[in-house]
């Protein structure tokens, strides 16, 4: 009843009339806190879908993403065109489990400007030319630089994928049968099941002392210290109330999940199928193989 | 700091993994042992919190950009090097799958880089000696500072070794190591002062949460050899078996070794260990004819690897432009081979 009647009090609500520009631009900030935590919510809700290969059981999409993984970041840095059959593994994947495509494309399409810019040093360095298009020369560096940016778009492509089409309780349920050990797992569900709780809280903090100081005044250091500070307490508190709840509950240090799924022989099939194909791509340059036989036949 | 997939090769990457599996088993068994139950939910909610904190900026004095904290160093003064160790590696776990901050197979490195520096090493050895038990201010600070900065400046050098002996990159040694040091000096100091900063109005606040973190682990019971010990096992068993079928150029390794050290090999190697691995590769290696085992060769050159590589490598991309008419191809075809199916998927409903 307190509680209630504090947060009514006009008194400590923030005067919204006084919204300068200023701070109005500093909502943009806030808006990208809340922003992220919508977007982690958004493809880890992804993973409720049902298809074919929401219903495999997470370890088979584990390892067949781990074999994708490593195929692709063992060629050498100046392969390129080796590369492309590799996108075959997303996009069915992705289209099989009915993701949104242009939601998993804008995702990666945020990560390449980083691949790009550290790409972007090995023209710099490695100048020696390498082909030769008709006057074109292209050197080491440009090709490793394009290798490395169609490296960070399926290898991104392919986590955000498994947990668009696994979950992120999946995957640690997987880990764990997979040999991790259980502090480690029940780590990694505790910290997730509390990100969406924290941050939603660190975002009202912040967005609280955006709005009091205007512009970049009070926005440094110490009021940060405190205001962390103030965050850290209660998360410490929390931490110690849940330990009463879970004490309360009967908690062992075992999370259990509805869902039950075995490795059988559909897994071991998805995965066997998938590597020999990683495998024999890694081995044989396919879009090659592929230009052989068109440029063939038309000449 | 957060290296990505794109950069580096399956045998570093494959290392890193199996060293940081090595001490995320050990720090597991190590927080179990401890059987203080209220250290589980704690961690959890420590990891979400440095989540949350690490979205919230603050000006940086003197220079009117702004930072945000990393977290390693605070969550070891709150902690304890294990469970810190844990909680920073499951943070990078979800910033792996849920932002693309850092790869799935680059999450050995990162996990080492940002967790085992500041928690194994910074902490105990630097932050704990200087700040003792009740620290002034002033004490905390140069404590936190001197810290973070140690801890960052290791990180970021493994950083530059695992980038190097990846080979991806061509960035020279030299020059990377200038780029990212000095950085990540100026990053370590704005982190040593948010450190302080936080641990000092916490341990005002609530003085019982600081005090009861720095009594639960005593200064003498880490027991460091066992920890190198695991490492020094899980590197040599995961190194190995990687590097015989994982690795396009198996001795990467070597090969930034002799760079930094101006000799091929370091003293000692060609027989024992190294020779028994390297006659296990020639046995074991399976695709005997392919690159794998090309590029060995000119791999034992050391240095001249690179040159050769790229010698060997223009010979097979000069000869066609078949490849790059089939990439489009394949791209192509691949995006028509998922629209059909997702059609297919629509059209059954």
């Amino acid at each position: 009843m307190r509680r209630k009647s504090r947060r009514f009090d006009p008194r400590l609500t923030p005067h919204f009339k006084l919204l300068t520009p200023h701070s109005y631009l500093l909502t943009n900030h806030m808006r990208s806190i809340d922003g992220a935590v919508l977007d982690l919510k958004r493809l880890d809700l992804l993973a409720t879908g049902d298809s074919v290969i929401h219903r495999l059981d997470a370890r088979a999409k584990v390892l067949t993403t781990l074999v994708f993984i490593i195929s692709v970041v063992s060629f050498n840095r100046y392969e390129f065109t080796a590369l492309f059959p590799f996108f075959l593994y997303p996009v069915v994947t992705a289209s099989l489990a009915n993701l949104p495509g242009g939601y998993i494309v804008r995702k990666i399409g945020m990560v390449i400007p980083f691949a790009f810019v550290v790409g972007m040093l090995n023209p710099l360095f490695d100048r020696e030319v390498l082909v030769r298009l008709g006057p074109l020369a292209v050197t080491g560096g440009w090709i490793s630089c394009a290798s490395i940016i169609i490296r960070t778009v399926l290898t991104v492509g392919a986590a955000f994928i498994l947990v668009g089409v696994t979950g992120f309780l999946a995957v640690c349920q997987a880990l764990e049968k997979l040999g991790t050990p259980r502090t480690f797992t029940v780590q990694l569900l505790f910290l997730y099941r509390y990100i969406f709780v924290l941050t939603e809280e660190g975002a009202r903090a912040s967005r609280a002392r955006e709005l009091r100081s205007c512009g970049r005044k009070g926005l440094g250091l110490a009021s940060f210290g405190s205001l962390i500070g103030h965050l850290l307490i209660r998360t410490w508190l929390r931490a110690e109330r849940i330990h009463m709840a879970m004490l309360a509950r009967g908690f062992t240090g075992e999370f259990h999940s509805r869902q039950v799924s075995a490795f059988g022989w559909r897994e071991l099939c998805y995965v066997a199928g998938w590597s020999t194909l990683f495998v024999t791509l890694r081995l044989e340059n396919g879009a090659q193989w592929l230009g052989r036989l068109v440029t063939g036949l038309l000449s | 700091m957060h290296m990505a997939d794109a950069l580096l090769s399956p045998a570093v990457g494959g290392t890193m993994w199996g060293v940081a599996a090595g001490t995320i088993a050990y720090s597991s068994m190590k927080v179990k042992k401890e059987l203080d139950d209220r250290k589980v939910p704690l961690m959890g909610v420590l990891g979400a919190f440095i989540f949350a904190a690490q979205m919230i900026n603050f000006t940086i004095p003197a220079t009117g950009s702004s930072g945000h904290l990393g977290g390693g160093l605070l969550l070891a003064v709150l902690l304890g090097p294990y469970a810190a160790f844990l909680t920073i590696a499951s943070v990078l776990v979800v910033q792996s799958l849920f932002f693309a901050d850092g790869g799935i197979l680059a999450l050995g490195c990162n996990i080492f880089n940002l967790g085992f520096f500041p928690a194994f090493i910074a902490y105990p050895f630097i932050y704990r000696k200087i700040a003792g038990r009740e620290p002034s201010k002033a004490r905390l600070t140069a404590a936190a500072m001197i810290a973070a900065v140690v801890g960052l400046q290791l990180g970021a050098f493994s950083v530059v070794l695992e980038t190097v002996a990846s080979g991806i990159s061509s960035l020279p040694f030299a020059t990377f190591v200038v780029l990212m040091q000095p950085i990540h000096l100026a990053i370590g100091v704005v982190e040593g002062l948010v450190t302080a900063t936080v641990v000092s109005f916490v341990s005002v606040a609530r003085p019982e949460i600081i005090r009861g973190a720095t009594e639960s682990v005593s200064l003498g019971s880490l027991p460091l050899r066992n920890v190198f010990l695991s490492f020094l096992a899980a590197t040599l068993l995961t190194g190995g078996i990687v590097s015989w079928f994982a690795s396009e150029n198996p001795d990467g390794l070597e090969w930034a070794i002799a760079k930094v050290t101006g000799s091929e090999e370091v003293g000692g190697a060609e027989d024992g260990m190294h020779a028994m691995l390297a006659g296990l590769q020639e046995k074991i290696a399976f695709l005997p004819d392919y690159s794998f085992k090309q590029d060995a060769a000119p791999a034992e050159e050391g240095v001249a690897y690179a040159g050769e590589a790229k010698a060997d490598e223009s010979a097979r991309l000069g000869t066609s432009v078949a490849g790059g008419v089939g990439a489009l191809l394949t791209l192509a075809l691949a995006f028509i081979i998922g629209f059909v199916l997702k059609r297919q998927l629509v059209g059954e409903k």
